[in-house]
């Protein structure tokens, strides 16, 4: 607010004698800067912004006479949207605690996550499972735990090029039921 | 403090419609005479606080008033409460404002208190060990602090009443500093009732009696004083 502040003082000055289009210049003025203020230090509550903004400018209309106008604008009117601030933390803070606590939230996602991938690594196998051995054992060992075609090879007894087509054929397979499933 | 006819409304078109209907209340503002706010709510308590004195059995001002006033030992004793309500005064009247900075707050109320603690350390010190107990307790300190509470009460209401109609944004420090005004004046009046000098006595029970109205501001304060 530091830039403006020359300009909302000058108005603020000529609003108190009386001056009722610098008056509303000021509000303006004043409106945005708070709408800014505001929607800064509530991000989580984008739609309190604008309440607490009437709010503010309803407060220092009500209490500009408790402005020195020798004393810096700047903290008068930061005191008073920090205090209108609080107050309304404090209320939302109060009322969101009884329902949706930070820890618990994140700890809803964690494990949500945790039972998506479940239930993907499940279709999985319900899927390999329909395959023949000589393509499932080589897609397993290959794509899900990365061994190479060597180390698949000699873990099922199978030559490498048998590995290799044995891949090749069970994912062209996969992707074949796969798009079945999906029409 | 919240207008419903605003209310009902919502966004930015709410804030253009509040901001045109408080252009049109745009009229000379004279800025607050805080300090006179509450010099004007000790005037309009002090008369309540004296008939409070006077109606509590035992109470009144002492026969030898003039004597007292005119010098004598318990002048301290006065000046300690006249100080620590000119203390009050002024933190009232920076808490009352938006913003205002605090400096020498601190300072003014702990000045009058260290000079008074430093006065009945001194006595104590100087004292004979057995008269040292006397200089403590007198013959009233069982009813000192809370007399000095209970006429504490209307300047309370009334240093309520007039920073409620200001802006207090730190409301537990607010309500203390108006507290602290009441205990003061109340003790400023208990005064001249009281026939204790000792330093001692004046520094242990005339800051409990203060502190209890303060206390109860600081607690009171984020209830009352919410705007």
């Amino acid at each position: 607010m530091v830039p403006i502040e020359d300009t909302l003082t000058a108005l603020l000055r000529a609003a108190n004698d009386g001056d009722a289009r610098a008056y509303r210049a000021f509000l303006e003025t004043l409106g945005r800067q708070l709408r800014a203020f505001f929607r800064n230090r509530l991000s989580s509550r984008p739609d309190a912004v604008e309440d607490l903004v009437q709010e503010t400018l309803f407060a220092v209309h009500v209490q500009r006479h408790t402005w020195d106008p020798e004393r810096p604008l700047r903290a008068w009117v930061l005191a008073i949207a920090r205090y209108k601030l609080v107050d309304s933390m404090r209320l939302h803070g109060r009322r969101d605690a009884l329902h949706e606590p930070l820890d618990d939230d994140s700890e809803w996602l964690a494990s949500s996550s945790h039972a998506d991938a479940h239930e993907a690594r499940r279709d999985l196998e319900r899927l390999l499972g329909d395959l023949p051995e000589r393509q499932r054992a080589p897609i397993v060992h290959m794509k899900l735990q990365g061994l190479s075609v060597v180390e698949t090879a000699e873990l099922t007894g199978m030559s490498e090029s048998a590995v290799k087509v044995g891949v090749h054929r069970g994912l062209k397979a996969l992707t074949a039921r796969l798009r079945g499933a999906g029409r | 403090m919240k207008d419903p006819t605003v209310r009902t409304m919502n966004g930015a078109i709410a804030t253009d419609a509040l901001i045109a209907r408080l252009a049109q209340d745009a009229a000379p503002v004279r800025p607050a005479a805080i300090g006179a706010r509450f010099a004007l709510a000790l005037v309009l308590a002090l008369p309540l606080t004296t008939i409070l004195m006077a109606a509590v059995p035992g109470f009144g001002l002492r026969p030898d008033l003039s004597a007292v006033l005119s010098g004598s030992p318990d002048l301290p004793k006065h000046l300690f409460t006249l100080a620590m309500l000119a203390a009050a005064w002024f933190a009232c009247t920076r808490l009352a404002r938006p913003g205002a900075s605090l400096r020498g707050v601190s300072g003014a109320v702990g000045l009058p208190v260290a000079a008074m603690l430093a006065l009945a350390v001194a006595a104590l010190v100087t004292a004979a060990p057995q008269a040292r107990a006397a200089l403590l307790l007198g013959e009233t300190w069982t009813s000192c602090a809370a007399s000095i509470a209970l006429l504490s009460l209307p300047a309370f209401a009334g240093a309520i009443v007039a920073m409620r109609g200001l802006a207090p944004t730190r409301l537990g420090l607010a309500g203390a500093a108006a507290g602290l005004f009441a205990g003061a004046a109340g003790a400023a009046v208990f005064a001249l009732h009281c026939t204790e000098a000792a330093a001692p006595f004046v520094a242990v029970w005339y800051l409990l009696g203060m502190a209890v109205p303060t206390a109860a501001g600081a607690l009171a304060g984020p209830r009352l004083l919410r705007w």
